[in-house]
């Protein structure tokens, strides 16, 4: 008896032991390479880390919060931060619209070549968002682009998609939609999927019909895996950088410049690290805020 | 509604849906293959008038694009190989090991999955300046060895392995690292293929880190080679089709070939939650 429990004592001190050695790797390569640099960039920001102290680390001085003083008071910062929830407040829910219209049709028991569909619009997602932007670059140009071909037929336009400040957000969230529709269609379409047929059987012996099914049955069933989207997605669509990167530049007159787009500016181009640490910091900043704000948005809602 | 009518309205909608969505992509091949010129035209044509391969042939011989593909290729390779490896040792600990402090330390783990990348951008690039990675293939691929994502799924996947093959393995006296090799990776085997599709797209697609660490012309991947090639080459709109045709080719034939392993990974990482 005595023998067995030291041998189970041994046992799990041993996978213990060996627990350790499996996780090194990971741990040491997340903690050096992730953890450290996000606790130096709190650190940084709080610097004047400019090019000056690229090179020679002597120039660097601690100068307390005032990079976000200076950031609350720079225009462009303001302009980044409009821009960026624009995409976000509009770019989000378009794009949630349209996965979940899509996922609707094609689940729908009267759709045959399901898997066609399911595979066309899933295409978009996998190709390269910098190959596919300067793609789009040129479907936008406003006189021989595609685009502005297919509203000439409708008597529409033309419009300078990605020269005029108006249009070049616009413009950005539909390259947006189209690339990433097919994501959040897949997991919608699992969603749909994992709703017990019975609900509908039930609901019908109530004498729904099709809209109310989809109001009492499919919307409440979706409701978890409406929130994982949402949050993905917003979580996605704050980061917004290489669609503006490759199309406008951020431009024009900084119609599309994002808060990320800022921060690589101010840090790569212009090495003003100290700052661009401080944009990254009040971009982590907002992001956790509207994660959880959903989070208990979603505890309100379901008791 | 009759259900023929609207059976039939529903996949008109989606055959317009459809074509729409393939309009970009099929414009970008078949402009790639129009004669200098012809995609700056009004009226656009759709189709090529002649068949011209000699942008494919201009990006290869005058703009090196075959060195891209091979950094593109080699990065996203070795990216994949050595996360697949750290990150399924990790989860072997997390799901199939006991010890002090597992729970916790996971926890901490997902949290940490809030963070965006861009937080330790800056950090990071001042990081492997002073270790004199910039530039350098190993700069590339540090920031992707580990993910908490692909420990994460592989981990979610393990539960599901039953103990009792890896206990089989231990009294027939295999040691852990034996255990882990030949029992639990091939057990793994069916999430391992889908978190490396997963990886090595992710890889391949990454445009900011490599735009950022890579800093001569001749490492650069293929995204950021074509973003740097639209500065030059803005006007020479066919030869910039043709570059993106090669650049979005790869992942895209390697998505139609396993596209049942990666669908699985994004509803596996979706639904579960």
């Amino acid at each position: 008896m005595r023998h067995t429990a030291s041998a189970t004592h041994d046992l799990g001190r041993s996978q213990a032991r060996a627990a350790w050695f499996f996780l090194v790797p990971a741990l040491a390569a997340i903690a050096v390479f992730f953890a450290v640099p996000v606790v130096s960039g709190l650190l940084l920001s709080l610097t004047d880390f400019d090019i000056y102290a690229l090179a020679d680390l002597d120039n660097l001085r601690f100068v307390g919060l005032d990079n976000y003083r200076h950031l609350f008071h720079d225009p462009r910062f303001w302009t980044a931060m409009k821009n960026t929830l624009y995409f976000v407040v509009v770019g989000g829910p378009l794009s949630i619209a349209v996965s979940l219209s899509a996922a609707l049709l094609i689940q729908s028991p009267l759709v045959a070549l399901k898997g066609l569909f399911q595979t066309v619009f899933f295409l978009p997602v996998v190709t390269t968002l910098v190959a596919v932007a300067v793609v789009w670059r040129f479907l936008y140009h406003p006189a021989y682009g595609l685009l502005n071909r297919g509203l000439e037929w409708f008597g529409l336009g033309p419009i300078d998609w990605l020269g005029d400040p108006a249009w070049a957000m616009p413009a950005i969230i539909l390259l947006a939609v189209w690339k990433n529709f097919g994501y959040n269609m897949i997991i919608f379409i699992a969603g749909l999927q994992s709703i017990p047929e019975s609900l509908y059987e039930a609901a019908r012996l109530d004498g729904a019909g099709r809209w109310a099914q989809f109001l009492h049955v499919t919307l409440p069933m979706l409701a978890p895996t409406f929130l994982f989207v949402t949050i993905l997605t917003l979580i996605g669509y704050f980061q917004l950088f290489a669609e503006p990167y490759v199309m406008t530049g951020g431009g024009p007159a900084d119609a599309t410049l994002s808060i990320v787009l800022l921060m690589y500016e101010e840090g790569f181009r212009w090495w003003n690290m100290g700052y661009a640490a401080a944009v990254s910091f009040v971009l982590f900043v907002v992001i956790l805020a509207v994660t959880l704000l959903q989070l208990r948005l979603r505890g309100l809602l379901t008791p | 509604m009759n259900a023929r009518p609207l059976q039939l309205l529903i996949h008109l909608v989606l055959g317009v849906w459809l074509a729409l969505t393939l309009v970009p992509l099929v414009w970008m091949v078949s402009a790639s293959f129009m004669p200098s010129g012809q995609a700056s035209q009004y009226p656009p044509h759709l189709l090529p008038g002649e068949l011209s391969l000699g942008h494919y042939a201009d990006l290869f011989s005058r703009l090196q694009l075959g060195r891209y593909l091979i950094n593109s290729t080699l990065v996203a390779g070795s990216v994949t190989l050595i996360s697949l490896v750290i990150n399924s040792m990790a989860a072997y600990a997390f799901a199939k090991l006991r010890f002090g402090g597992r729970e916790p330390l996971f926890r901490l783990l997902l949290a940490g999955l809030l963070i965006p990348a861009q937080v330790a951008l800056l950090p990071l690039f001042l990081m492997l300046k002073h270790l004199g990675l910039v530039n350098t293939y190993a700069g590339v691929i540090i920031p992707g060895m580990a993910s908490i994502f692909g420990i994460f799924l592989i981990r979610q996947y393990a539960f599901s392995l039953p103990d009792s093959l890896l206990d089989a393995a231990r009294v027939d006296g295999a040691g852990e690292f034996l255990v882990y090799w030949s029992v639990f990776l091939p057990l793994c085997r069916p999430i391992l293929v889908t978190l490396a599709i997963f990886t090595f797209m992710g890889t391949w697609n990454d445009f900011m880190w490599p735009l950022i660490v890579l800093t001569d012309d001749a490492m650069y991947t293929l995204p950021v080679a074509l973003a740097n090639l639209l500065g030059e080459h803005a006007q020479d709109v066919e030869l910039m089709m043709a570059g993106a045709v090669l650049t979005v080719l790869p992942v895209t034939l390697l998505f139609l070939f396993l596209q049942k392993y990666y669908i699985r990974g994004i509803t596996l990482g979706g639904v579960k939650e």
